[in-house]
């Protein structure tokens, strides 16, 4: 299997995206942001078919149009009563719009099934560059914000008590969370970002009682989740995106129903 | 006894509505004194002025300058499904690395808060009164002198509000800590608190609680 070089790229360029994405979804969870994850995958979709309207990469025009999206979509989450109605509201709107340009841009349909359910075997050597060095940048800016965000994103009020500039670490995060879905998307779709993103960190909630703990399961279990799928993938010529999304939903209900028999006992 | 904190001719206006006028009172080093007043008498936007979380309208106030003050606010957001355990919870405001120092700190205020067999236990499963404990044991790991709780004990069984104020005159007695409890229970304050501050109509009293007589809500 390693014999082939799209499928060492495929394992490098996941491998970072698992780390990152495992990492990132501890505070996403922590903070309630999964809905909002996903609205950003479905800006970013629409950044994508944009990109490919005007002959760009789709990673450049769904990096973009997620980080304006988080600026823009975070500030409504933390402000407006209505978040869900109006989160939702945008979603749609972004969907619809990422549905023009792929029509207008008459590119073939399998460009809307690689952006919208990943594509990640048959990435090339300069993405898989361009994708180690940006979850790198996201892993330097979680590190960088570590101590504050923990704090923030575990006990909000307390962080407030003490001081800290919540706000500022919020809109950190988001620029964070805006570039971890879109390379999330690169692997198992924008569809499909939050088997990355939330399902690994959701699991690890219920196995890990320390931030270490947590942080340590999410990456795994995405690990796990990424490494098994490309390798079910490659010998059964299935979708790898389905071989994650079975393996992250199946961990976390094993683990949930684990969770509530014992507490039930 | 030295002053802790001075407010003077402190005034707190939102919009239209003023909550407080021209307060004016001092708290002692090492005193324990109980803020009471009924709903919506500016306890809590006190409070938040003298954290630095709310700037006054009007007046300013002082704090000693060897005063650290400590802070458990009144609610917080922990659901039955928190992860955290009560020792990751008590250590989130410290670095990602610790040091041998940070750790004996941990475990200090663990044991001094009657925490230490329970620091493995999720937050969210902990009973109301581990709860508060470990809201508390967060405010000290910063080592203040001088603690302010909001409403402490609202949510607790008789048996947690006792553990709890027999830690707090623990730590005035002890380690000579300045408290500032904010409560709605008088005979509570009565038992454990010596001087009482009294906020109403906008305005303040100050004196010893055993001769506090007002009676609200």
């Amino acid at each position: 299997m390693f014999a082939y070089e799209f499928m060492r790229n495929a394992f490098w360029a996941a491998t970072f995206i698992a780390i990152t994405c495992g990492v990132v979804g501890v505070y996403v969870v922590a903070r309630n942001f999964s809905f909002l994850a996903h609205t950003l995958s479905e800006i970013g979709f629409a950044g994508a078919a944009f990109a490919v309207l005007m002959g760009l990469k789709p990673l450049t025009g769904m990096l973009i149009f997620a980080l304006l999206g988080s600026i823009g979509v975070g500030e409504l989450s933390m402000r407006t009563e209505q978040k869900e109605s109006s989160i939702s509201a945008i979603s749609a709107f972004f969907v619809g719009l990422g549905i023009l340009f792929l029509s207008l841009s008459s590119s073939a349909s399998s460009y809307a099934t690689n952006i919208l359910f990943g594509s990640i075997i048959g990435v090339s050597r300069s993405s898989v560059y361009q994708l180690v060095g940006l979850s790198v940048v996201v892993l330097l800016i979680i590190f960088a914000i570590q101590r504050p965000l923990n704090y923030d994103s575990f006990d909000h009020i307390g962080a407030a008590a003490h001081h800290i500039n919540t706000g500022f670490v919020g809109v950190v995060f988001l620029v964070a969370l805006a570039m971890a879905v879109s390379i999330g998307s690169q692997v198992v779709g924008s569809m499909l970002v939050f088997v990355l993103l939330t399902m690994p960190s959701s699991t690890a909630r219920y196995l890990g009682k320390s931030i270490p703990s947590m942080l340590a399961w999410s990456v795994g279990l995405a690990l796990l989740g990424v490494w098994a799928g490309l390798c079910l993938g490659y010998i059964t010529n299935w979708p790898v995106t389905f071989f994650i999304s079975l393996i992250e939903v199946t961990a976390y209900l094993l683990v949930y129903f684990t969770h509530a028999r014992k507490k039930r006992a | 006894m030295s002053k802790a904190l001075q407010v003077v001719d402190l005034s707190m206006k939102f919009d239209d509505q003023e909550i407080f006028k021209k307060l004016n009172f001092s708290l002692e080093t090492g005193s324990m004194t109980a803020l009471l007043g009924p709903n919506g008498a500016g306890k809590t936007t006190l409070v938040r002025i003298l954290m630095g979380m709310l700037s006054p309208s009007h007046g300013y106030f002082e704090l000693a300058d060897d005063v650290k003050v400590g802070y458990v606010p009144q609610f917080r957001n922990i659901d039955p499904d928190y992860p955290l355990s009560i020792k990751s919870f008590i250590e989130l405001n410290t670095p990602f690395w610790k040091s041998q120092k940070v750790k004996d700190q941990v475990n200090h205020i663990l044991q001094e808060t009657h925490l230490k067999g329970l620091a493995d236990t999720r937050m969210g499963e902990a009973s109301g009164g581990q709860k508060q404990r470990a809201y508390l044991a967060q405010a000290l790991l910063d080592q203040p002198n001088f603690i302010i709780l909001d409403e402490a004990t609202a949510s607790l069984d008789p048996k947690a509000k006792e553990e709890l104020m027999s830690l707090i005159a623990h730590l005035n007695h002890e380690h000579k800590m300045t408290v500032l409890f904010v409560t709605h229970d008088i005979p509570l304050a009565k038992r454990y608190m010596k001087d009482y501050l009294y906020l109403s109509d906008g305005t303040v009293s100050q004196g010893k609680m055993e001769d506090f007589k007002e009676s609200f809500n």
